[in-house]
């Protein structure tokens, strides 16, 4: 049987023992909470204050599938704070490979460790492991499914750079159609009433599903094909790439490839503060010539995964309220 | 043309469960699910009968057999209006309606190759999130599954 997990009720939030597995399992109030912390976090870490907040602490990352760029941000996340961390970086290494459960690998895990940062390559695997263990577990990709800490530094990243997101006109751009991330991303903006533009080729467009999840919540959006038709209203331009291997025919591919490259003469009649952002790595998506840009947010959005995931872990740790 | 006069049609049971108001051409799902022809009784099907209420519905009678809680459930998933009559001596003792559980657990199998459940050795796991039409949430992967989508183990 799987064992079920003691909540506390200490404060407003129950963020103590929480297992952080989906976005979809955080209320509005819950990710303003979280956002928060991370913004005192981050403001503790410019001012060298409690740099000892994970002190005797163990993360250990089990990382089935390698994404060096998710198990750096978590391991240098928990480091910082006076953190140690164990754990393993590719599936190989592990006894995974000898075919244990995913189970008996957390059972074990949690001898040693008082959180887990996990990615794996099929979906609902960290819901599973959650379920499985008492420490809390924070998923860090599972398959097709959920990126939760990505949505949330995303929401960070927006919140710092517009100040607020509630009621922001928000592009996301790319394939909407397969990209975990702005199916996460469009998820939580419907809870603050941003106005979405959903850009994408026609092959790419956001499922269904989601459209249904926005009517629902009585959000206010559109589809295009060209970015052009929305460059100079949107706050902010959530780009992703779009992936060869999704098309069936190659000509295809070619033909719209080029047709969501963002570059720097696209923005002249944008508005000043328009934040363009990217979950990297990016491979010609963005044009290098608008990195210099005031627009550009991307590499910042990337920094901000440390105060997000020091947030998580901290709170579902219990270190901070 | 009473209700009355069309459950003439089936021979009345001693002692055992009448299963009505399947959904029409449903009522073999509903014998697989219970594993019927093994040790039963007599079993009576009755496919198509016009029934005022669902215009045209099955019925299954079984001599000799009880229910489980995790069998109600599983009907529950495949003929949600169903009525489950329970028989002693001719009468009917219990009469009741099935109904959803909240989490519909190792009863259906998650449709995405890709979930967790259809590579390592765990439960499966739903949560009901619309009642009619059925609509489930996969626990795991968060695939929703509808209509012919919703496939028993
Ligand atoms: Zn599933």
């Amino acid at each position: 049987m799987l064992r079920k997990k003691k909540k506390e009720n200490s404060s407003k939030f129950r963020f103590k023992s929480k297992d952080i597995v989906s976005i979809n399992d955080l209320s509005r109030e819950e990710i303003i909470h979280v956002l928060e912390a991370a913004a005192r976090l981050e403001k503790q870490n410019r001012l060298s204050i409690n740099r000892t907040l994970f002190k005797g602490r163990v993360l250990a990352t089990l990382f089935f599938e390698v994404s060096t760029r998710t198990r750096l941000s978590f391991e240098s996340a928990f480091e910082r704070l006076g953190g140690k961390v164990i754990g393993f970086a590719d599936p190989g290494v592990s006894s995974t490979k000898k075919g244990e459960s995913l189970k008996d690998t957390v059972n074990t895990v949690e001898q040693y460790a008082d959180i887990i940062a996990m990615r794996h390559p099929l979906d609902g695997a960290a819901r599973l492991a959650a379920d499985s263990t008492r420490i809390p577990v924070i998923n860090g990709g599972d398959g097709a499914n959920q990126h939760p800490t990505q949505t949330l530094l995303d929401l960070y990243t927006i919140k710092k750079s517009q100040d607020h997101i509630t009621n922001l006109k928000i592009a996301l751009v790319g394939d909407l159609k397969y990209g975990r991330t702005v199916h996460s991303l469009a998820t939580a903006l419907s809870l603050f009433k941003c106005r979405l533009y959903l850009v994408s080729p026609p092959q790419l467009k956001m499922p269904e599903d989601y459209l249904k999840l926005l009517d629902e919540r009585g959000i206010d959006y559109s589809e295009h094909e060209k970015v052009e038709e929305i460059i100079e209203v949107a706050d902010v331009l959530y780009v992703t790439r779009i992936q060869r291997e999704r098309f069936a025919d190659p000509i295809e591919y070619e033909k719209v490839k080029g047709v969501y490259v963002i570059k720097k003469d696209m923005l002249k009649h944008a508005k000043p503060s328009l934040a363009i952002m990217h979950p990297l790595p990016r491979v010609n998506e963005i044009s290098t010539d608008v990195d210099n840009t005031k627009h550009a947010i991307y590499f910042q959005q990337a920094a901000n995964g440390i105060p997000v995931r020091q947030a998580i872990m901290a709170l579902v740790l219990g270190l901070i309220k | 043309m009473s209700e009355i006069k069309k459950e003439i049609k089936i021979p009345p049971i001693k002692e055992g469960i009448a299963i009505d108001h399947i959904p029409k051409n449903h009522a073999l799902k509903v014998a697989q699910i219970l594993s019927l022809g093994k040790e039963e009784g007599m079993v009576t099907v009755g496919m198509n009968l016009v029934s005022p209420k669902m215009k045209s519905k099955d019925v299954l009678k079984i001599e000799g057999r009880d229910l489980s809680d995790s069998e109600l459930n599983k009907i529950s998933i495949i003929a949600p209006d169903a009525t489950v009559s329970f028989i002693k001596d001719y009468k009917v003792e219990e009469k009741i309606k099935v109904q959803l559980p909240k989490k519909v657990e190792n009863i259906v199998k998650c449709n995405n190759p890709r979930c967790i459940t259809r590579h390592q050795d765990v439960s499966t796991r739903f949560h009901v999130v619309n009642k009619k039409p059925l609509k489930l949430r996969c626990h795991y992967c968060e695939k929703n599954l509808l209509g012919d989508e919703i496939e028993l183990i």
